[in-house]
């Protein structure tokens, strides 16, 4: 960041390569994993999204915050293609993974998904085993290796293991609510990603369950992507490395606001109306 | 407009801290008059007030905690209360250095006056202004007028030297003088740290308008390079080191 005259910082608005400047302050910046690039969204012939800009840096935990209906879950979905699935839907601008536009003709959006998983609001194991509930991403993927070292890693990693351990055979519809969305997790750990978004993950879960998954989220970051879209601002302000603040904008299109790492966008953030929106002036 | 509860707390909050200001501001101001006129009830009176100003203080302790529990501020109301805090706490050692300065008044009794008072209460003067400007730079969020406190704070210190060299000038031409002027000395010390509290509000004001808080190297440097020259110094490597 540049240092200006009155000591007040540049705001960081809608531009990706200043969403990335706090950053820099603190140590050597790490690489983007995903950008996105002047990303507009169309159900039908209304606009959800208009070009978002916004840069995603690896192992880091990104919160995507807003009030409701400000395209923060279509944002989301969009970072794997999981609109394409709306027959109405229409997606312009770019997100770039790996050096690549996933929404470019030659990319398959399976292999795509494999790379960046999906965790959503409420728990949805498969009708089926725990163990079969990890185990299925990569036998359909063809995973060669031992199957049950890697359900047990995906397991730990999911901070589960110690609860199931006994029991795998146990259908993972008969877990409680935290412990299925764990099991979630561990099952989109298992195709081992580079980037978990994870849709309002504690949404459907009481306050200890909530609990278990954040300190999951502060342990995965170490080796994963996370990009979270929550309700809960104090979540965010608890979980992530970075905070991105969406807002309808006058053409009641979804819009990015405010980047910025959370600590200041919660103290101090640029722009007036993530101040109003997170002091609860409205919203 | 939502959370009226919340931003009535919030003014409250404002309100008791300017409450709070204006009972320092007395005590100071009671504090010097009492010695001025050798007027030990006042200055018993200043002391036995220094109690409610220690239990204000408190309270509003009470109040941010309990503000920051139950309402989970962000942004520039979670800065507002951390600011209040430290605000708190300044006012109550301003109040303790009044209360000193009453205690002074009592030690020194029916002593005779060793020199008429005219620095003393003008270095007073000068540190309650402050503390009233920089309460009201701190509810105005009005940096220029937190600034502005903070070049006052080298009037203070000009006349605490001077004061300082008048003292010792007396007591070197007489031993007698000694106690007194230690005494005054005193006196002009804890006024001199009133006036670098209020100066510690005024840099909070910075925090509370910018969320950035300036190090002491930095305003000084801002200050030299408004008045244009590389001298200068804090006030504190200069204080003797006594305490009352």
């Amino acid at each position: 960041m540049e240092a200006n005259p009155t000591g007040t910082r540049k705001p960081n608005v809608e531009a990706s390569p200043s969403a990335n400047d706090a950053a820099q302050a603190n140590g050597p910046a790490k690489p983007d994993v995903l950008i996105t690039e002047d990303l507009k969204f169309w159900y039908g012939k209304m606009r959800a999204l208009s070009g978002i800009s916004l840069n995603i840096p690896q192992h880091e935990v990104m919160a995507i915050i807003g009030p409701s209906g400000c395209g923060k879950s279509t944002y989301l979905r969009c970072l794997n293609r999981m609109n394409d699935l709306i027959p109405s839907a229409r997606v312009e601008g770019r997100v770039i993974f790996d050096g690549e536009n996933i929404y470019a003709r030659n990319v398959d959006p399976v292999q795509m998904r494999r790379r960046i998983g999906m965790v959503f609001q409420k728990p949805n194991p498969f009708p089926k085993s725990i163990y079969d509930n990890v185990a299925y991403g990569p036998k359909v993927n063809g995973y060669r290796g031992s199957m049950d070292d890697l359900v047990e890693h995906s397991l730990r990693q999911a901070a589960l293991w110690d609860e199931v351990k006994d029991d795998l055979k146990k259908s993972g519809l008969d877990l409680s609510g935290g412990q299925q969305q764990r099991l979630c997790i561990a099952r989109a750990l298992a195709v081992e990603p580079d980037v978990i978004l994870m849709d309002e993950p504690c949404s459907a879960l009481d306050p200890i369950a909530t609990t278990r998954i954040e300190d999951l989220i502060r342990e995965l970051r170490e080796s994963y992507t996370i990009v979270i879209v929550t309700h809960n601002m104090q979540q965010a302000a608890r979980v992530s490395d970075r905070t991105a603040f969406f807002m309808i904008d006058e053409q009641s299109s979804g819009s990015l606001v405010e980047v910025d790492e959370t600590q200041r966008l919660f103290t101090t953030p640029s722009d007036q109306r993530t101040e109003d929106y997170i002091t609860g002036r409205f919203g | 407009m939502p959370r009226q509860e919340y931003i009535q707390s919030l003014n409250e909050l404002q309100d008791e801290i300017l409450l709070v200001g204006s009972m320092v501001d007395k005590a100071i101001q009671r504090a010097v008059e009492a010695l001025r006129t050798r007027d030990a009830a006042t200055a018993q009176a200043v002391i036995d007030a220094d109690d409610e100003i220690d239990a204000r203080q408190i309270q509003l302790e009470e109040q941010v905690i309990d503000i920051m529990a139950r309402q989970q501020p962000m942004a520039s109301d979670l800065r507002q209360l951390v600011t209040a805090l430290h605000v708190a706490d300044e006012m109550e050692r301003m109040g303790d250095y009044a209360e000193g300065i009453a205690k002074i008044t009592l030690l020194m009794g029916e002593q005779a006056p060793i020199k008429p008072l005219i620095d003393i209460p003008r270095m007073a003067d000068i540190a309650r202004e402050m503390m009233r400007d920089s309460l009201d730079a701190l509810m105005a969020r009005d940096i220029e007028a937190a600034s502005a406190v903070w070049q006052r704070d080298d009037e203070v210190d000009e006349l605490y030297e001077q004061v300082y060299r008048e003292l010792v000038t007396y007591m070197i031409e007489d031993p007698k003088k000694i106690e007194r002027a230690t005494y005054l000395i005193w006196v002009a010390h804890n006024l001199e740290r009133i006036a670098d509290r209020a100066t510690n509000i005024a840099e909070r004001v910075i925090f509370v308008s910018t969320g950035q808080i300036p190090t002491r190297e930095e305003w000084w440097d801002k200050r030299l390079t408004e008045r244009g020259n590389g001298a200068g110094g804090g006030s504190e490597d200069r204080i003797p080191p006594v305490g009352v």
